[in-house]
């Protein structure tokens, strides 16, 4: 397993997207008291794609994407060096406000959790608190519509966002965050309480958002990752192995370890 | 077990596996020599156990039922708007509850102002706010510790700080203070615990959204620990009304023929009068003690279902 840590540094240069970023990390450690959990990361993640990040568990890979918008500072021990671009502005530098980065940078979460009230509310809640001017009826339907939930709520706003099925309540928390209009939504294991046909509803979903939004999406299901990503990162043990274009990460992965981690031989 | 092919086996155990009739009555298994299930055994010792928690469950109920019935065949018919709206009196038969009554409800009244917004904040602040750290902790302790000082401490507490320090006299003021005190550790326990109770991923979801930290309280985290918090709220105003012990230790009047207009009156509260009641030599005086007794009881009954029913409204609103 460690052989594949040293060959790292192989000859072939490293992947580069191209420019524009909409997240760019370089050298990100983060570490809960002494336990280091992600180590000297750096990642580019370009505008209007789907990035994968996948890896066993434990690899970090949870941990870099809640520093992304910040939802680390709520861990106790939890300190964060290096830099993290959103736009070319470091969001963990001294004047960054973290409420207005998580207004920019949304957030889907491993279980489903809408809030105990309305559907409806759900989704204006997050609006309301940011000062949104606009139609709050049109901003509720579009943001069901997007998230590929209206045609079957569209009748009972008013009943409590709970009511639903789990898949449902995920899309109505995936709604709630595209109701933002943020420039990125984090994505954490979404589909991992969804039974099957709701994980597809999602994974479809996924690929019309990627038109408006930046999505970069946890996941443990390596086919998830290959059907929705465009690009994949796989770490290890908090450090970033490899990271490419899904097809290559998948069929030509150029280190050992990937190779043994996508094709199913640990993880 | 279909892939399991026992016939195979060279264990004993394998071969006593197939032999085995169906077994309904325990006769296999007690005629092996590996298991003592002793099935009787545990059978009686399951009944016994159900029978000791009925038992128990029936020593308070019973409890219950004859402190309610020899209060109500005593003080029962004495009962009346008269005994509601006199003040005390020498002559027994005259003597009514009034003014502690008033002083009861004022009490707790300013007991509710003073102590339900500290309690709940100091519970926000150390459940949402506070880090986690040796500080807390020991802040944490002492809270829970202060929860099980006798009340009479309390008491002497509130006449060095309120009725001296303070200058408040022998003031219901001085006595909503020191009783507030007396509940603050309950109260800031109890809303905790419900704070406790709130799922994480509700103040995660408002927090990516973009909330600070107090929008997502208020809108989100109190709402939903809302009826726990009720509750503990209310069951100490509960236990406030019937406190005696720190009341007379600041110096409460037993004697009072007249109702207390401003908080800086003295006062006399129903627990006080009974007390005072009960002590005296007359058996007319114990009857408008029971009666005292049964009004008390009465409040304490109305307001903790008040607590019952606000809190399945608030339930409902929450559409869980």
């Amino acid at each position: 397993m460690v052989k594949g840590i040293e060959n790292k540094s192989n000859d072939q240069r490293p992947f580069e997207p191209s420019p524009p970023f909409a997240i760019e990390a370089r050298e990100v450690n983060i570490a809960y008291g002494a336990r280091r959990a992600v180590l000297d990361v750096t990642l580019k993640v370009p505008e209007h794609t789907i990035v994968a990040l996948i890896g066993p568990s434990g690899c970090g890979k949870s941990t870099l994407l809640r520093s992304m918008n910040r939802m680390n500072d709520f861990v106790n021990n939890a300190t964060v060096t290096g830099e993290i671009l959103f736009r070319g502005q470091n969001i963990y530098e001294s004047g960054a406000d973290p409420v207005s980065i998580r207004r920019q940078i949304g957030m889907v979460f491993q279980k489903p959790n809408p809030f105990p009230t309305s559907i409806r509310k759900n989704i204006t809640w997050g609006p309301k608190i940011n000062g949104y001017q606009g139609d709050y009826e049109e901003l509720v339907e579009t943001s069901l519509r997007r998230a590929a939930l209206w045609d079957e709520v569209a009748g009972k706003l008013d009943e409590s966002g709970l009511a639903l099925s789990g898949g449902q309540q995920q899309r109505l928390c995936i709604a709630r965050a595209i109701a933002m209009d943020p420039d990125v939504i984090l994505m954490d294991e979404p589909c991992s309480a969804l039974d099957p046909s709701s994980t597809l509803k999602i994974e479809n979903l996924l690929l019309e958002l990627k038109d408006r939004f930046t999505i970069i999406i946890v996941t443990h299901n390596m086919q998830q990752a290959r059907r929705v990503s465009d690009y994949t990162a796989f770490m290890y043990q908090g450090e970033l192995i490899e990271y490419g274009p899904t097809d290559e990460v998948f069929e030509t992965p150029r280190q050992e370890l990937t190779r043994d981690y996508v094709s199913g031989r640990f993880g | 077990m279909s892939e399991i092919d026992l016939t195979q086996g060279s264990t004993g155990l394998s071969n006593q596996v197939i032999n085995r009739a169906p077994d309904l009555q325990g006769q296999f298994l007690s005629g092996s020599t590996l298991w003592r299930p002793r099935r009787g055994r545990r059978k009686f010792f399951g009944v016994l156990f159900l029978l000791l928690t009925l038992l128990a469950t029936l020593i308070g109920v019973a409890a219950l039922i004859v402190l309610l019935e020899s209060v109500i065949s005593q003080g029962w018919s004495r009962l009346s708007w008269d005994f509601i709206n006199n003040f005390p009196s020498r002559i027994a038969s005259r003597a009514g509850i009034k003014a502690a009554l008033v002083g009861s409800v004022y009490l707790t009244g300013l007991v509710a102002v003073i102590a339900i917004p500290v309690g709940v904040g100091a519970a926000v602040y150390l459940e949402e706010f506070a880090a986690d750290t040796r500080w807390r902790r020991i802040i944490d302790i002492n809270i829970a510790n202060l929860a099980g000082v006798p009340s009479i401490v309390y008491g002497m507490l509130g006449l060095m700080l309120f009725v001296r320090i303070c200058a408040f006299g022998h003031s219901l003021l001085a006595g909503a203070c020191t009783m507030s005190l007396l509940i603050l550790p309950v109260i800031i326990v109890t809303s905790r615990e419900a704070l406790k109770t709130v799922p994480q991923g509700v103040r995660l979801a408002a927090l990516g959204l973009g909330a600070t930290k107090w929008q997502t309280v208020r809108a989100h985290v109190l709402p939903t620990a809302l009826p726990g918090i009720l509750t503990g709220v209310i069951l100490s105003l509960s236990r406030a009304v019937g406190e005696t012990a720190p009341l007379l230790m600041i110096g409460a009047l037993s004697y009072m023929a007249f109702v207390p207009e401003s908080p800086m009156d003295d006062f006399t509260v129903l627990p006080i009068q009974i007390f005072n009641w009960s002590s005296r030599p007359q058996d007319e005086f114990r009857v408008a003690a029971a009666a005292g007794i049964l009004v008390l009881m009465g409040i304490l009954l109305t307001v903790n279902s008040c607590a019952i029913v606000m809190r399945m409204r608030y339930q409902r609103k929450m559409q869980w």
